[in-house]
């Protein structure tokens, strides 16, 4: 589906393609970094830490939580549609919700009865308590216990508060974004969401892949965003979509193997619909070992949401200054 | 006051198993250290698990297919069977390491076949591993090598062969990837048949000479016209391989390292012992029994008790051989396979082909909370024979609860936790008045009392460390 003579959205994201054509979602060309390794795992480290030389112990979102929380009022100031806890949002002393499905999200839940749950709830409370600790290790392993408990409490009345006439499409990605829309439109503070889909390592199969995956995306964020509208609370969320890199200009027969400039799209009734960032030229001399050569580091677009959405100063979340496009509505 | 040779003996069968009673323990410590580990080593003494068994209930789980989810079951029911855990805890090293899964291959019985693989010849040659994995149907489909033509180069397997199964980032170039992704041109699979209401066709190896690039290579200083096998030699012949392989197996048997995309940039923890692992595997071809030998004989290993966060899979298996009551396959069989998922492991079907991150990357709230439940509803189950030989034990440590908290916490590792937790304990124990061990049946009787105890015992952040 054509956009204009260079680009086009594939024809599953029709969803996307209308959310564009109703000014709502960015494109972002050539997003990367320079030297990129190919490498999917080191590759998901440096977007999610934002050290390309280094190893990276904390997450730019993890920072982000610990400037819009520093006291740690709030364990659920970022949620994590687990089973995973994603690295972008991992910090020293930054809680963080790791949800599987909300429903079964408490501690101790077969102990009966309830006099007895509580006893030893409370006795747990107290074995987790910041005093007794040796080492980092066991400091996370308590913090995470007395969040665990306390974001529990807290996540219960989500579910319980929770009602859509919106029927979410049965796919893990739908199944995830139902959930946070439940957080969300709980009104219990949160800012942060994270959640992956895939899986998108194409090599082989693309074409009928490629398809499958981005039918599930796109009707996951359709769904999520009617909802929100429904509930009148969709002018405060924005969605980025990323991957860790693009794929191999030159295709492999069947598939394409790890590339480097990739694209990101950020969507939500606050973004400034249209395309950003220069398309990398696609021109044989042009290219990095067949790759398209970034245009925009990833961090440039980070910026823009950490400034201009977030409020925050971004400095230090992205670790220097970067260009921002200006891809959010002022 | 702990027994240093019952504490010494519980880690290592921790560690090269998935635990074991007390009963267990002190059987072992009665044959040696030595002994045991020899007796590890040599799973073929051991009787085998009854795999007809299991299949007995489950029929259906011969060439599972496309069992959602469940397809590990299988697996599971080898791990809390088995009377040779070190030949199991290596296929679950091996299956983190060659991490392939079912979200692609969709197909549970080829995994099983990898697995299979690994369970016969994990302790052979890293060289042996390496050749099989290359030509295992669930590989060659999972990183897209029946896609790898001489005509048109697919890059996936050769890649991950150099940066994950062999030497890692920084010690190959990207000429290096791709020559020798052309070294595995024409290394594929039999036609990948559709399902049919049978079941499907078995994935077969097959080398197909006309589709392979037989012209020279240049790989990592050597030139020539490399096939496959050749390639690995080369790879095998460089230290950086010995050294990788060495710190796979310092993660995942001695203690928590690093992620492995991390490895490219951070020197190993401990290093002398990396290097050491790495020159036993270079003086012995790589064989990969006669380093675990090393590795469970030496210093650096008996010292690094509870250095390492239980994974999901011994969290479950552990807490299943401890209760007991497994001497009959049990409906329940599937249940724990959601349960290891659930906890952030889904076997056979790991997040992608760089398996799952270890250590302290296993507990987040969520996960936490799933460990926490799974194994206090399990401990808790009186009528279950390891629940009933642990009362016992604590019973005859008498009324006292400083004593019977001690004894709680010897029975259930033996673990060794901070003071003021010990205190929590031990008030705990207190709170509801004398322990009374005259009426058994009392709900606030002794059984009902320590059954609470060993509840929180295992809700504790100690119990998850192996």
């Amino acid at each position: 589906m054509r956009l204009d003579d260079k680009v086009g959205f594939h024809p599953s994201m029709k969803p996307i393609q209308k959310m564009y054509q109703d000014g709502n979602v960015a494109i972002l060309h050539g997003v990367g970094y320079e030297n990129s390794p190919r490498s999917h795992f080191r590759s998901m480290d440096i977007w999610h830490t934002c050290e390309p030389d280094t190893l990276g112990t904390e997450g730019w979102l993890a920072r982000i939580v610990r400037d819009l929380d520093p006291d740690k009022d709030n364990v659920v100031t970022a949620v994590s549609m687990g089973p995973s806890l994603f690295r972008a949002l991992v910090g020293p002393g930054v809680p963080v919700a790791t949800v599987e499905n909300i429903d079964s999200y408490g501690m101790l839940t077969g102990l009966t009865p309830e006099e007895k749950l509580s006893r030893v709830l409370s006795r747990y409370r107290r074995v987790y308590s910041p005093a007794i600790g040796t080492g980092p290790v066991m400091d996370y392993l308590g913090q995470t216990g007395r969040d665990a408990l306390e974001g529990a409490d807290i996540l219960a009345a989500a579910p319980a508060n929770y009602s859509s006439n919106i029927e979410y499409a049965d796919s893990p990605v739908g199944k995830k974004l139902k959930g946070i829309a439940q957080i969300h439109l709980a009104g219990l503070g949160s800012r942060i969401f994270y959640l992956d889909h895939g899986g998108f390592d194409t090599h082989a199969d693309q074409i009928s892949t490629h398809s499958r995956l981005w039918e599930e995306v796109s009707r996951g964020i359709q769904d999520f965003f009617d909802d929100l509208k429904t509930h009148g609370e969709a002018d405060n969320v924005v969605m980025f979509l990323f991957s860790e890199f693009g794929r191999r200009v030159q295709d492999n027969g069947g598939g394409t193997d790890h590339g480097a400039g990739g694209v990101c799209l950020v969507i939500g009734d606050n973004v400034k619909g249209g395309q950003y960032g220069e398309y990398p030229s696609t021109r044989e001399a042009d290219l990095e070992q067949g790759d398209l050569v970034p245009s925009t580091d990833f961090r440039s677009v980070y910026t823009t949401l950490v400034e201009d959405w977030m409020g925050l100063d971004p400095t230090e979340v992205v670790g220097g200054t970067f260009e921002k496009p200006e891809f959010i509505l002022k | 006051m702990i027994d240093e040779n019952i504490k010494l003996m519980a880690h290592l069968m921790r560690r090269a198993g998935f635990g074991a009673s007390r009963d267990e323990l002190e059987r072992r410590v009665a044959v040696g250290y030595e002994a045991t580990v020899e007796e590890l080593l040599n799973p073929d003494a051991q009787e085998p698990v009854d795999y007809y068994e299991f299949l007995r209930y489950y029929p259906n789980w011969w060439k599972p297919g496309t069992q959602g989810g469940r397809g590990h079951a299988g697996w599971v029911w080898r791990m809390i069977k088995t009377q040779a855990p070190l030949q199991e805890k290596l296929c679950l090293f091996y299956h983190q390491l060659f991490a392939t899964g079912v979200s692609k291959v969709d197909h549970y019985d080829e995994i099983e076949d990898m697995l299979d693989m690994f369970r016969e010849k994990g302790m052979c040659s890293y060289k042996t591993i390496l050749m099989e994995v290359a030509r295992n149907p669930a590989m060659l489909f999972w990183l897209d090598n029946h896609e790898n033509h001489a005509t048109s180069v697919n890059e996936n397997w050769g890649r991950e062969l150099l940066e994950l199964f062999s030497m890692g980032i920084g010690n190959y170039t990207e000429t290096d990837v791709r020559e020798c992704s052309r070294a595995f041109t024409g290394w594929t699979m039999t036609h990948k048949l559709p399902r049919f209401h049978m079941g499907r066709f078995d994935w077969e190896f097959e080398f197909r000479p006309e589709d392979h690039d037989a012209g020279e290579k240049e790989f990592l200083g050597h030139t020539g016209n490399f096939d496959g096998e050749e390639i690995i030699d080369i790879i095998l012949s460089k230290p950086a391989t010995a050294a990788f392989i060495a710190r796979h197996l310092y993660t995942f048997f001695v203690a928590d390292e690093h992620q492995v995309p991390a490895w490219s940039v951070t020197p190993p923890k401990d290093p002398d012992a990396v290097q050491a692992i790495a020159k036993r595997l270079i003086d012995t071809d790589y064989n990969m029994g006669e380093a675990m030998r090393f590795i469970l004989l030496s210093d650096f290993f008996k010292e690094a008790q509870f250095a390492k966060v239980k994974n999901p899979t011994e969290v479950v298996i552990g807490t299943l051989r401890l209760v007991g009551d497994t001497d009959r396959v049990s409906p329940k069989t599937m249940d724990w396979c959601i349960d290891i998922t659930n906890m952030g492991q889904d076997l056979m079907n790991p997040p992608s082909v760089e398996g799952w991150h270890s250590g302290i990357e296993w507990i987040n709230s969520g996960t936490l909370m799933k460990r926490t439940n799974f194994t206090a509803e399990l401990i808790s189950e009186y009528s279950r024979p390891g629940v009933v030989n642990i009362m016992n034990r604590v019973k005859s440590a008498g009324t006292a609860p400083e004593a019977v908290v001690d004894a709680c916490l010897e029975v259930m590792g033996p673990l060794e936790i901070p003071a003021g937790a010990r205190q929590e304990l031990i008030d705990h124990a207190t709170s509801l008045g004398p322990i009374d061990w005259a009426n058994e049946s009392a709900s606030d009787g002794g059984a009902a009392r320590v059954s609470e105890l060993i509840q929180l015992i295992v809700s504790l952040r100690e119990y998850q460390f192996a």
